[in-house]
């Protein structure tokens, strides 16, 4: 089994054995991560830049974690995405990093494609760290690890998401990863946040979000993010937790032993309530700590790392 | 000087003529049209094989001069223009500074006439600045040379605005060219909305947005008796909404670019900044429905709507790329394939490139007829080239059409009876 990808831009370019392989590397890095002496020396000797054009703690961290962990050199650079007509152009400033030679750039910017405008034009790996509403791969796969973990499997399972579908990279890059494993993809929320199309992806779309979650697996909650979504998507957030958040009572509609999931940071009390989110289901923190593992896989792997030793 | 083009096969809708026959020009005039011409000292041109038709007419240009001359000038523009077989271009106003006063006019017409390679005919703008706020003075715009008035690249979002630019312009018998989009539907939209933009992420702009504002500037115009001429319909809802306009007898008329009857939202993917424009690309139906239209009369003209913009513009992340293609060096092959997919008869594309727009306007061109001036332009339509986006005369380079494989060109361009390019 091998990796062919110099890039990792989304969960669309990834097939199911690439997603396998991914998951079980990571499994293997996660004993590291509990080991007194955290640190490994497989990519000593490279270097990683991570590039952060918006704001971001738990997957720059994560990232940078990660790297240190396989004895990388991290270099943390936070950027503005900032206009045409002010400062420097993100071609600019790629070539200047790439000048400097990384080995890896890990990227996360506001504009959906910019990664990929990034690996078009300089010669080491770029990871996307999330862009726009495009693709959040390394979420989609420490989701797909944490469920594995919790679940023993994929296949089969029902997962509903459930939130702000249109401007959710993570739910787009779940939705590519978790039907590729064989699994079944309930999207459900309010009639703003549904883009057109999303079933022609391989979606079950809801409208009532008691009927998206019952007799799930897994149900995973998105942020609605007050920044992005402007005054026009909502009338008010306290409607929005009474039709689409998750309270105990509606978490009832699930599976007995369904997981909740979500990928922080979270709103308590609107998507989710605190009940939920510190509850027994709520497997939140294990998403968090099987993100380091994730990207360490990732890392190491695109750096062609299966020669290397672990 | 003559020139004396032999034995082409003449397209002139304006006067009903697809003949093989002979066009003599002469002192900058179309002297005669018929079978064995002969003229001692004139220039002969060989059209054997080949369409003469009048000069191709585009009245959807950006010029981008004056206040934009890095993207593109008179000379540049009308040198595209001239290659791809137009001899005459109609100019919108969003200049810097906007061609919303005489000065600004004189100054397009004069650097067109002293260093264009083709007529060139600006048009004014509709409200001071384009900011939708009050009326350009559209009588002395039109007295300095402009002949029709648009706020291309905004809509003119007032609907009262709207409704008095339409009286204004009617006893100066103006055209209005309404680039037809709800700005408020449009919002942050990048691209077309729908399963593509689901995909890629990005913010989409409905159809909505185009439909519901031709809707109203057609209702306007039906309601004030002004002159409406509805830019780059891009919709199935759009052309349904003129289609049905025109049954009631409304004064309205339209244009389609190439873009729209060529390509789909799918260019986008890959995130390919040439492929983004305003209005966006949009779905397979709408390109039919576009195609339907040209077909049967409801659209009447073909323009590019050719829009440069500098490398730096588009080579950056695609949300903040500038909207806009060069056309003009493209149009005519793209057309053609309408004539060889049997949406349009030759004939029919050549009107709607030339005594069609003319009209439109009311610009004294589009016709071979004797004594007009000598706009010729000579097609050879089974010549197969490919596009390279470096060598296109444009300053500006971004065509989503790099590497096509085209049939069919211009290979003369004749303006008044000079000889202003060659292939």
């Amino acid at each position: 089994m091998s990796f062919r990808h110099k890039h990792i831009l989304g969960t669309e370019q990834l097939s199911k054995e690439d997603i396998e392989l991914i998951l079980d590397t990571a499994e293997s890095f996660k004993e590291i991560n509990s080991r007194e002496i955290k640190k490994v020396p497989t990519l000593r000797g490279k270097t990683i830049v991570n590039l952060f054009y918006e704001a971001s703690t738990r997957t720059r961290t994560s990232f940078e974690i990660a790297g240190k962990r396989l004895s990388a050199d991290t270099i943390n650079m936070t950027a503005s995405a900032s206009s045409v007509t002010k400062g420097e152009t993100l071609e600019d400033t790629a070539k200047n990093i790439e000048a400097m030679k990384p080995d890896i750039i890990v990227m996360r910017h506001s504009a959906s494609g910019a990664p990929n405008y990034l690996a078009e034009r300089i010669s080491c790996s770029v990871i996307n760290a999330g862009d726009g509403a495009h693709e959040h791969p390394s979420q989609a796969l420490l989701d797909l690890l944490t469920i594995r973990q919790h679940k023993g499997k994929l296949a089969g399972l029902t997962v509903a998401i459930v939130g702000d579908i249109s401007h959710s990279r993570v739910a787009r890059s779940d939705l590519y990863a978790m039907t590729k494993m064989g699994m079944t993809v309930r999207l459900c929320g309010p009639g703003t946040m549904v883009p057109p199309g999303i079933e022609k992806l391989g979606a079950k779309v809801y409208t009532d979000m008691d009927e998206a979650i019952t007799d799930a697996d897994v149900v995973m909650m998105l942020r609605i993010q007050l920044e992005r979504q402007g005054k026009t998507l909502l009338p008010t957030l306290r409607e929005y937790a009474r039709f689409y958040g998750l309270n105990p009572t509606r978490l009832a509609l699930a599976k007995k032993d369904a997981i909740v999931m979500h990928p922080g940071p979270l709103n308590r009390g609107v998507e989710i309530s605190s009940y939920v989110a510190d509850g027994e289901q709520s497997v939140i923190l294990d998403q968090v700590e099987n993100g380091v593992a994730v990207r360490m896989a990732l890392l190491y792997l695109v750096a062609g790392g299966e020669h290397a030793e672990v | 000087m003559s020139i004396l083009i032999k034995g082409g096969r003449i397209i002139d809708p304006a006067n009903d003529i697809d003949d093989t026959l002979d066009l003599l020009s002469k002192d900058g005039k179309i002297a005669k049209i018929g079978k064995n011409l002969d003229a001692t000292g004139a220039t002969v041109i060989d059209a054997s094989g080949k369409l003469v038709t009048p000069g191709l007419i585009d009245i959807h240009v950006h010029l981008r001069d004056p206040g934009y001359e890095y993207k593109e000038d008179i000379v540049s523009g009308t040198r595209s223009a001239a290659a791809g077989g137009f001899t005459s271009v109609a100019c919108m106003p969003n200049t810097s500074p906007i061609n919303d006063n005489k000065a600004v006019t004189l100054y397009i017409r004069n650097k067109a006439k002293e260093e264009g390679m083709v007529n060139v005919f600006p048009i004014g703008s509709i409200s001071k600045g384009l900011k939708g706020e009050t009326l350009s003075e559209m009588g002395d715009l039109k007295d300095a040379g402009c002949v029709a008035l648009s706020d291309d690249g905004k809509p003119v979002c007032n609907g009262e605005i709207m409704r008095r630019a339409l009286e204004y312009a009617r006893p100066f018998d103006m055209v209005l060219v309404s680039h037809a989009e709800d700005l408020s539907l449009v919002g942050e939209g990048v691209m077309n909305d729908g399963f593509v933009a689901t995909e890629l992420g990005l913010k989409g702009i409905p159809w909505v947005a185009e439909d519901a504002a031709t809707a109203r500037d057609v209702m306007l115009a039906e309601f004030t008796g002004g002159r409406l001429h509805v830019a780059h319909v891009s919709t199935k809802g759009s052309v349904e909404i003129v289609r049905a306009a025109k049954k009631r007898g409304v004064k309205v008329t339209c244009e389609a670019t190439p873009h729209h009857f060529i390509l789909t939202e799918e260019a986008v993917r890959g995130y390919d900044t040439n492929a983004k424009m305003n209005p966006p690309l949009r779905t397979a139906e709408d390109v039919a429905a576009v195609r339907q239209g040209l077909a049967d009369g409801t659209i009447d003209a073909i323009v590019t709507d050719h829009a440069p913009h500098h490398i730096d513009e588009k080579n950056v992340e695609f949300n903040v790329a500038m909207n806009g293609i060069v056309g003009l060096e493209t149009s005519l092959p793209l057309s053609l394939r309408l004539v060889n997919e049997g949406v349009l008869t030759l004939k029919e594309m050549v009107a709607k490139m030339t005594c069609a727009p003319a009209r439109i306007l009311g610009i004294p061109r589009g016709s071979l007829e004797v004594g007009a001036p000598a706009d010729v332009t000579v097609i050879d339509p089974d010549l197969s080239w490919t596009v390279e986006a470096a060598k296109l005369k444009s300053k500006s380079k971004n065509t989503p059409f790099d590497g096509w494989k085209m049939k069919g060109a211009a290979i003369c361009t004749i303006v008044g009876g000079k000889v202003v390019y060659q292939r």
